[in-house]
């Protein structure tokens, strides 16, 4: 908290006294304020980490969900969770990437180009669950896909695509334009600078946006909820047409009980999805610092 | 080909808005829009139906008004200390913090707010139901903090330099010239910041599902449970609603209304941005 000093041998009127501890006061104000975010976290950390570390065991991993809490887990879940995010990246990430590129190299300046920019920001202020609702009514009953795997991550993608999307963007613009100029100048087409300059170049900064983005798909609770998800499952999925549940849908259904011991359920299962997410954050900030490391 | 993923996001929009009108005037044929939209009861699933949506708006507006007293004030305050005061290597270890605060899936936190936030509340204030607006309203708050703080950190920090140094010249102290200066030149970037979070928060479900309770209550009382737009439509699609029934068209109808105001307010957001920034050479 920085205060500018006071020349040698001048004297601080009551007036410029009261002015720099206002400035004090409000230095201080502002450091607490970023306290409270940290704090917060740092007591829902612990919170959880009570509750949960007790409980959490390999038998925790390798059985599936049960009436009686002391046998229960989280296996048929972290599957779940496994399966929809490898779906969701599959169908995600290309058309994402490939909106991308047409928007940044490919589009003529015109209102078309405008609105579909327009609209992919908003799509992105959407509420998950509502993007639930358009999966329960399109991808459930008139495609017909069920309650499965695949009706999950179809919807999980429409979620996250115009997050990988925006991401994609930042990163190809990044890439400066003299590289492209040189690629042009010694003769190749406008593919061959895409695919051979532009995308090796943005393609840290594509991945981290991914990633991230696909660790939000990992937390989504709501959307799933609404094309059929459920909360209680012995199996594994097998494929994409089957059944599935995911960890944040089973910590819903454990916290929805009333009895203690599922509340302790739900604990270790959150501390399961917090190291689920925290290794997805841990690659991206990897890519990232590589990417910079060489940019 | 390229084109066609562009556009794709398009269609999806298009598609939502299908969807959601498509039932929604299936709805309004057998209910009116006005009871819709004034009545006081909501009360799908009884045998006497009533279909006013004003106790969920209210919910939700409860919820995101009180998140709103949390994250706006911490949030710009986390944003100027973190763009005027922090240091470098400070912020460098403060901003991947935050972001985490993000990144915590939504379920996560109403478990925190009904194991911890709840009984906490309840020593201070015994009247507290278990589930209550407030301990909802608490912890989307501190969701919401990173979405004002980054956005708002954004625009203090594109303020040009030049900015501070005329002021510091004028022989203003800090609080003067992050307050008086920095602050009004970044407004727009700080109040789209703040509607987003309110958007964000009352577009919100998990946690407030979890929280909050399904009680649709039009009630100001913020210990009390209540239902929002979105945890109603959680608890009815959690309950088997058989398709093509009233009660399942009520879905779509409270996916429409909660559509239409984020959208506004993402719109609004963005208008405020665009029509009231301040240029600097």
């Amino acid at each position: 908290m920085s205060q500018a000093s006071l020349p040698m041998g001048s004297t601080e009127s009551a007036h410029d006294r009261r002015r720099r501890l206002k400035g004090v006061a409000f230095a201080w104000t502002c450091g607490l304020a970023t306290l409270v975010g940290v704090a917060s976290l740092a007591v829902l950390l612990i919170d959880v980490l009570i509750d949960g570390l007790p409980r959490l065991d390999l038998q925790l991993l390798t059985s599936f969900a049960s009436r009686f809490p002391e046998r229960a887990g989280v296996k048929a879940a972290l599957a779940g969770s496994i399966w929809i995010m490898g779906l969701t990246a599959v169908i995600s990430f290309p058309i994402s990437v490939a909106a991308a590129i047409y928007l940044e190299e490919y589009a003529p300046r015109n209102w078309v180009t405008k609105a579909i920019q327009t609209n992919i920001a908003n799509l992105a202020g959407v509420p998950s669950i509502v993007y639930g609702i358009l999966g329960l009514a399109l991808f459930v009953r008139v495609l017909g896909f069920e309650r499965s795997v695949l009706s999950g991550a179809l919807t999980l993608s429409l979620l996250i695509m115009p997050v990988i999307i925006m991401a994609a963007q930042e990163a190809i613009r990044a890439v400066p334009p003299t590289i492209r100029e040189a690629a042009y100048g010694l003769g190749a087409t406008r593919w061959q600078v895409v695919k051979g300059q532009v995308l090796p170049m943005a393609m840290p900064g594509i991945l981290t946006g991914t990633i991230l983005a696909l660790s939000r798909a990992v937390g989504e609770t709501a959307p799933l909820i609404m094309v059929g998800a459920v909360g209680f499952l012995a199996f594994t999925p097998q494929g994409v047409m089957d059944q599935f549940t995911v960890l944040p849908l089973q910590i819903y259904s454990w916290i929805s009980r009333p009895q203690e011991e599922f509340r302790q359920l739900a604990a270790a299962a959150i501390i399961v999805l917090l190291v689920l997410l925290l290794s997805m954050n841990a690659v991206a900030i990897i890519l990232r610092n590589r990417a910079q490391r060489h940019g | 080909m390229l084109f066609a993923c562009a556009a794709a996001s398009t269609l999806v929009t298009v598609g939502v808005v299908l969807v959601l009108i498509g039932e929604t005037f299936a709805f309004f044929r057998e209910v009116s829009i006005v009871e819709f939209l004034t009545g006081t009861r909501w009360e799908p699933m009884f045998q006497d139906q009533h279909f006013g949506v004003l106790p969920l708006l209210a919910g939700s507006f409860l919820v995101a008004g009180g998140a709103a007293v949390v994250a706006l004030p911490v949030g710009l305050l986390t944003a100027i200390f973190l763009s005027e005061y922090a240091s470098a290597r400070l912020r460098k270890v403060l901003k991947p913090v935050l972001e985490v605060l993000a990144g915590i899936p939504t379920v996560v936190y109403g478990y925190f707010a009904l194991t911890f936030i709840t009984p906490l509340l309840r020593v201070v204030f015994p009247e507290t139901e278990i589930f209550n607006a407030a301990s909802a309203s608490i912890v989307v708050g501190i969701m919401t903090i990173p979405t004002v703080s980054s956005l708002s950190e954004d625009a203090l920090r594109a303020v040009p330099n030049s900015l501070r140094e005329g002021a510091y010249g004028l022989g203003a102290t800090k609080l003067e010239v992050s307050t008086r200066v920095v602050v009004p030149a970044a407004l727009s970037g700080i109040i789209a910041s703040f509607i987003l979070a309110i958007s964000r928060a009352i577009g919100e479900t998990m946690a407030v599902t979890i929280a909050a309770g399904n009680l649709p209550n039009l009630t100001l009382n913020a210990l009390e449970s209540i239902q929002t737009m979105t945890a109603y439509i959680v608890q009815a699609s959690l309950g088997d609603t058989p398709q093509g029934t009233l009660a399942f068209r009520t879905l779509f109808a409270v996916a429409m209304t909660l559509f239409v105001i984020t959208l506004a307010m993402n719109v609004l957001s963005q208008w405020v941005l665009a029509r009231f920034r301040e240029e600097y050479q």
